[in-house]
């Protein structure tokens, strides 16, 4: 272990350090929007869509985002759609993320007790309005824990991005190891980078579960 | 092009190859569940104990395994265990001793939680019937826990098939890599193979892992209501 091939790696390390940042902050915003998206159509029973997504959820959590990279980055140029390696990153990690968020936030729609629909409905409460006021900001507040796990989920698939040589850390990593041959202190500097990255982002996510579990009622 | 380039299975012996490929995945997969399912009980058990420095460490032994990405462990042991401990395994064990440790920390966390959502009164009773340690955890809390922990096993197995998919990046020949040699051997005479040979592996996994998320759901469900 050597302190100055640490040190001397760490510029190259901190570029690959804010594109994986910027990676997973993109991939996620869009995975929550299109997870949202999703949930909404699932909840409203959308005909033809409702059954469209519910097939995309199925297909997305069911294969490895490993193969869904290859097949945007390696299969679809041959039928005349080509895509940078980053763009192909972004849109696998939201296909597979979007899925994730979906399945969370109709999970935590269901989960609202169901005495407060009727309390709305005996309130006189249309579908919008009790879609509005009562399950939506409980279903949200339910699904908070779904939340958390899919963020660090998502965090943590940006490792894969690697197999695409998008240069995030995890490439960074191996590119510096395939050139210099010192394996222990650029797998220090990598785990130390996810942890940076990550136990912030747990610690805070947990705060806010907590403050969220206020927002429902019923049980 | 396309109706000929689906002949890319058939061509040489790429069909059976692909299925040794995906054999070397599922017995990697299988063999990690089992001793991580072991071992996992173990560190369970353990987790609930009342000594608080095996609970702290065995915390941190989980923590790490939430922080480093599944691919990282990969390469930590692949480049560690024989550069530093001089332990020249083949890389598909060090893929089941990572899978192993990995499936056992999450695992553990399972059974930690299932055990301590057994209701308490059933402890308590156990104990007045003057079961031992032992016993109360063999005949009362085990057999409960094991029912309440079936959803989130079953999903933790999907996770780790879907894992298996980056077994290649250690140079195994998974499924994958054996699709990427297909590909590039047929790349002149079938250009669309990527399409065909990609898509397989797309549903193979799809296969294998659509009917267990399945089947964890209506257990869950079942059990909610």
């Amino acid at each position: 272990m050597s302190w100055q091939i640490i040190t001397q790696s760490l510029p190259i390390f901190l570029k690959a350090f804010e594109l994986t940042l910027w990676l997973s902050a993109v991939g996620i915003i869009c995975s929550i929007i299109v997870g949202i998206l999703c949930s909404l159509v699932q909840y409203f029973k959308v005909p033809v869509l409702h059954q469209i997504i519910t097939a995309y959820v199925e297909l997305a959590r069911n294969t490895p985002l490993l193969i869904q990279l290859f097949f945007l980055y390696y299969a679809f140029p041959v039928i005349g759609l080509k895509m940078s390696a980053q763009v192909c990153g972004i849109i696998g990690l939201v296909f597979l993320g979007g899925a994730y968020m979906a399945e969370g936030f109709t999970g935590g729609f269901a989960g609202v007790n169901s005495s407060q629909i009727d309390d709305g409905k005996a309130l006189g409460m249309n579908n919008l309005q009790l879609a509005r006021y009562v399950v939506f900001p409980q279903g949200f507040a339910l699904s908070m824990p779904a939340l958390t796990a899919n963020v660090i989920f998502l965090i943590k698939e940006t490792s894969i991005f690697s197999v695409i040589a998008i240069p995030e850390l995890t490439n960074t990593a191996l590119d510096l190891i395939g050139m210099y041959y010192r394996s222990n202190e650029y797998l220090l500097v990598l785990v130390i980078a996810y942890a940076i990255i990550l136990i912030p982002v747990i610690l805070l996510l947990n705060y806010l579960e907590r403050k969220v579990r206020y927002g429902t009622f019923g049980d | 092009m396309a109706h000929s380039a689906i002949n890319v299975f058939f061509a040489g012996n790429n069909f059976s190859r692909i299925l040794q490929g995906l054999w070397t995945s599922v017995w990697i997969a299988g063999a990690s569940l089992i001793i991580g399912l072991i071992l996992g009980t173990l560190l369970g058990i353990l987790r609930t104990l009342p000594n608080k420095i095996i609970r702290f460490i065995l915390r941190l032994y989980l923590e790490f395994f939430r922080i480093v990405p599944t691919i990282v462990l990969l390469f930590l042991f692949y480049y560690i265990l024989p550069r530093t401990f001089h332990i020249n395994w083949p890389a598909s064990w060090m893929a089941v001793l990572a899978f192993s440790l990995w499936v056992a920390a999450e695992f553990g966390d399972i059974v930690r939680g299932a055990l301590e959502s057994v209701p308490l009164v059933q402890k308590e009773s156990g104990l007045a019937l003057g079961l031992s340690r032992v016993q109360l955890l063999r005949y009362v809390l085990l057999p409960q826990a094991v029912q309440l922990e079936l959803p989130a096993t079953i999903n933790l197995a999907t996770r780790v098939i879907k894992t298996t998919s980056l077994l290649m990046m250690i140079s195994i020949m998974d499924v994958v890599a054996i699709g990427q040699q297909i590909i590039e051997a047929n790349n002149q005479k079938y250009p669309t193979a990527v399409f065909w040979i990609y898509g397989l592996i797309f549903f193979l996994y799809f296969i294998i892992d659509y009917p267990l998320s399945k089947w964890s759901k209506q257990l869950a469900a079942k059990q909610n209501r």
